[in-house]
């Protein structure tokens, strides 16, 4: 019986050991494409070239023009999703009935069960249209309407952490606070929000973290036009997007177009890589505040 | 009157957590068929020690022992020693009743199922007669199959008690088995524990000095770390030889 | 106006605010199932569900798509679940304090983070590629069971984490084993939340797109699959490949099998939330 206990061990160990080789394949697959991506192309010029042209004839392989597209629609998500979010956090926390919260919080993580290509369907056929009714010049791809789509889709990622780490802020804090005549608004924003930032940050690095990876949104209503620009109205291609355009269509294996959703992949990969690290060192290093 | 033998000996213990010194040179020996009280002071060492007995101690990182147990004259810390044919020998319930939540009927007879025992009637059997023998029996012969969770909280460490009672142990640890119930409950256990000790082995572990005084033969008094006293728990209580026992049982600390 | 009057107006403007918030996610999602609604339901009917793709809109049908997403949802649960809750179990139950246990954890942490369309990468080189499985359902069920398996993970800990150290030690103490201790009290102990969360993480991989069309799963697929090494496509990508045509008519298609998709994953998350309330009603500690 022995034996049979540690080849059970021996099992289990191996199945949590496995997510462990899934990181190593992930690095393993991205690296070694692209690296015989890059012998072809130089890293400098990926780098600094400003355009993005590996289907075409005269091909271009500048990274920057998918960068500014994936940096522009999530720019305009986290204006969206940040102040929202955070407003509901403040909101929740110190403006409504408890009940209204055990509510309202179940509620709005139903934004965030939504399948994407659902919010893309929304963003192209309903805010889109909407939004030309005001701004004549907006095309009918365009990074703000996915921008402000994927937005909605975040809030709640923005709402739950935020509001978990204001309850956690002790009470005397708040009592304080209240004890000097503080209104509930400068008790929020003078005391509770500055005491919870660390987690307010590690809400929002997350958010932008999610919005950089998201795929089918942008690829739906943001176009497939790389183009270096901080333009919101005009159609634009994200990383994820040139991915899924270059999967769609036909191109071989091996071929140098082939690696380049490798090399775009890793770029995609150390950004969310490096957000995803940053929170978990943000926390680590100031949850122990409160203990 | 034949002597009866020792049953369980611990020699020259000492006992460790990380840097911790828990335990200090324990050395006592405990006759088989009597009641033996462990009291003292929180944190005085005395749940430490009663877990040493069925190696309950094993799972906690950085506990370490010196010194020797002996359960029967034969050392439980030696590798030879399978962790749980000693507990099958050396019983144990605990401060907080804790059924599984499962039937009544699971709750009894699971020590019997790990052990590969699957037959009906061998663990019906063995069910009702553990019931009966924890003075249970009457009270829920009707509900096996209902969950043990909806037992009161007396009737969840009877059912402790008959979960232990079923794969026939020898020596029975308690660890303040009555803290957490009611007086009526607590009077129910210690008839049971007045009743058990015919056929076993037990220790109990209590804070409670009157409880201590009614159920046990002998007591032991620890004081961090030290078994400051050990005697007829009559002696003990009547004519204290150490101050620190003294100032415990009047009630200076505790 | 005094500076108190000023601070009790702004309170009371913030709070109008509050509320604009916290509804206008609620309100946008309620206009956007009622434009769906509107323009997709009366799409739906026995013919939509059970005809195969066509080039022309009033024929197509959806029968292929959530034929594949079924396969998708069964095969990705037979991988992922056993998966899942055995590092889960190791992770919670067996890893001692460790730098590799550490590791283990912030890798787990890592892998969460990681956009769904990396793991199509992933899943193009080494189940199409590398082990030849090519656009199937089993190597698009792969990449999806490595995508939800920290999902899997963290919440089998979080269900294991919750069964009290005293049912463990009541176990022991009954010379049970590890392994007994785990098979017979902890798991059962902890199987509704353990389930909650694996139906979590289906509806999680039942709305992806992404992934799978990396991997190779195909827009149009003429036939029904039938073993796990057939090519197929999903409900989302058929949504995504109507959605992206420009005539109406394919629009109202798309409209209409997102309703079927919306209903699967409310669905999934409703057996879920039910799971969970009625776990916590049932064990009190």
């Amino acid at each position: 019986m022995r034996v049979s206990e540690k080849i059970i061990e021996g099992l289990l160990w191996l199945a949590a050991v496995i997510t462990i080789l899934i990181t190593a394949g992930i690095i393993w697959v991205l690296l070694s494409e692209s690296i015989s991506f890059f012998q072809v192309v130089p890293l400098v010029d990926f780098l600094t070239e400003k355009e993005w042209t590996p289907l075409f004839a005269d091909k271009k392989f500048g990274i920057a023009p998918l960068v500014a597209g994936t940096l522009l629609t999530t720019a305009v998500a986290i204006s969206v999703a940040l102040p929202i979010g955070l407003t509901i956090a403040v909101y929740l926390n110190e403006y409504a009935h408890a009940r209204l919260k055990q509510v309202v919080k179940p509620l709005l993580e139903v934004l965030a069960t939504i399948p994407t290509v659902v919010y893309g369907f929304f963003a192209l056929t309903v805010v889109t249209p909407f939004l030309q009714g005001f701004i004549p010049d907006l095309a009918g791809f365009n990074a703000l309407s996915a921008g402000i789509v994927m937005g909605i889709m975040i809030i709640p990622m923005i709402s739950s952490l935020s509001e978990d780490a204001i309850s956690a802020v002790p009470r005397s804090l708040r009592e304080a606070a209240y004890g000097m005549g503080s209104t509930r608004l400068q008790t929020s924003f003078g005391v509770m929000v500055p005491a919870a930032s660390s987690g307010i940050v590690v809400s929002v690095i997350l958010a932008i973290s999610r919005a950089v990876g998201e795929t089918m949104i942008v690829a739906i209503a943001a176009g497939q036009q790389p183009r270096l620009t901080l333009n919101p109205l005009v159609p634009i291609e994200t990383i994820t997007t040139y991915i899924v355009q270059v999967s769609l269509g036909d191109v071989p294996r091996g071929s140098l177009e082939y690696k380049t959703i490798f090399a775009a992949g890793i770029t995609l990969f150390i950004f969310t890589f490096a957000l995803n690290n940053l929170s978990f060192w943000i926390k680590k290093k100031y949850q122990e505040k409160y203990d | 009157m034949s002597r009866k033998h020792n049953k369980l000996e611990a020699i020259n213990l000492d006992a460790y957590y990380g840097d911790f010194h828990a335990l200090k040179g324990i050395n006592i020996a405990m006759e088989e068929k009597n009641v033996t009280a462990f009291i003292g002071p929180s944190g005085c060492g005395k749940s430490t020690f009663l877990r040493t007995f069925n190696r309950m101690n094993d799972y906690i990182d950085g506990f370490r022992t010196e010194g020797d147990i002996l359960l029967d004259g034969k050392d439980i810390y030696t590798k030879e020693v399978r962790v749980d044919e000693l507990r099958k020998e050396v019983g144990m319930v605990f401060q907080k009743p804790n059924p599984f939540p499962k039937t009544i009927f699971e709750n009894v007879v699971y020590g019997l199922k790990i052990q590969g025992i699957s037959k009906k009637a061998v663990l019906e059997e063995a069910a009702e007669k553990s019931l009966k023998r924890a003075a249970l029996w009457n009270e829920v012969k009707d509900n096996l199959n209902k969950s043990a969770l909806a037992l009161s909280g007396g009737q969840q460490q009877r059912l402790c008690i008959a979960r232990a009672l079923a794969i026939s142990p020898s020596v029975l640890l308690m660890d303040e088995p009555a803290s957490a119930l009611d007086p009526l409950s607590t009077a129910k256990i210690e008839e049971l524990i007045y009743e058990l000790k015919n056929d076993y082995t037990i220790v109990i572990v209590t804070h409670n000095m009157q409880q201590a005084g009614r159920v046990s033969d002998n007591t032991a008094f620890f004081y961090m770390g030290e078994l400051v006293e050990y005697s007829k728990t009559k002696t003990m209580f009547t004519s204290p030889q150490d101050t620190r026992t003294q100032n415990y049982i009047t009630g200076r600390f505790g | 106006m005094t500076n108190s009057e000023k601070n009790r107006l702004k309170d009371k403007a913030f709070q109008v605010f509050g509320v604009f918030c916290t509804f206008i996610g609620l309100v946008v999602l309620a206009v956007f199932l009622f434009d769906i609604i509107l323009e997709g339901a009366r799409r739906i009917d026995w013919d939509f569900l059970v005809s195969l793709p066509s080039r022309r809109a009033a024929r197509a049908g959806i029968l292929t798509a959530w034929v594949g997403t079924l396969w998708i949802l069964v095969l990705t649960t037979i991988i992922a679940f056993p998966l899942g809750v055995a590092a889960g179990v190791y992770l919670e139950e067996y890893a001692r304090k460790s730098k590799m246990a550490n590791f283990l954890e912030i890798n787990i942490a890592n892998l969460a983070g990681v956009p769904s369309i990396i793991y199509g990468l992933l899943g193009l080189e080494i189940f199409v590629r590398q082990m030849n499985l090519g656009g199937s359902l089993l190597a698009g069920a792969l990449t999806l069971s490595l995508l939800i398996l920290p999902i899997i993970i963290v919440t089998t800990r979080e269900a294991i984490k919750s069964v009290p150290r005293s049912v463990r030690d009541g176990s022991y103490a009954l010379g049970a084993s590890k392994w007994q201790t785990v098979w017979n009290q902890v798991l059962p102990a902890s199987f509704g939340g353990i389930l909650t969360g694996i139906i979590l993480a289906l509806s999680r991989a039942v709305g992806e797109a992404a992934p799978l069309i990396v991997i190779g799963a195909l827009a149009y697929v003429p036939f029904t699959p039938s073993s796990p090494l057939d090519e197929f496509t999903v409900l989302p990508i058929q949504i995504f490949n109507w959605t992206s045509r420009p005539q109406a008519e394919f629009q109202t298609n798309a409209a209409a099998a997102i309703i079927v998709l919306l209903i699967i994953t409310f669905m999934l998350n409703g057996i879920a939330v039910y799971l969970r309330n009625r776990q916590q009603k049932k064990i009190k500690w």
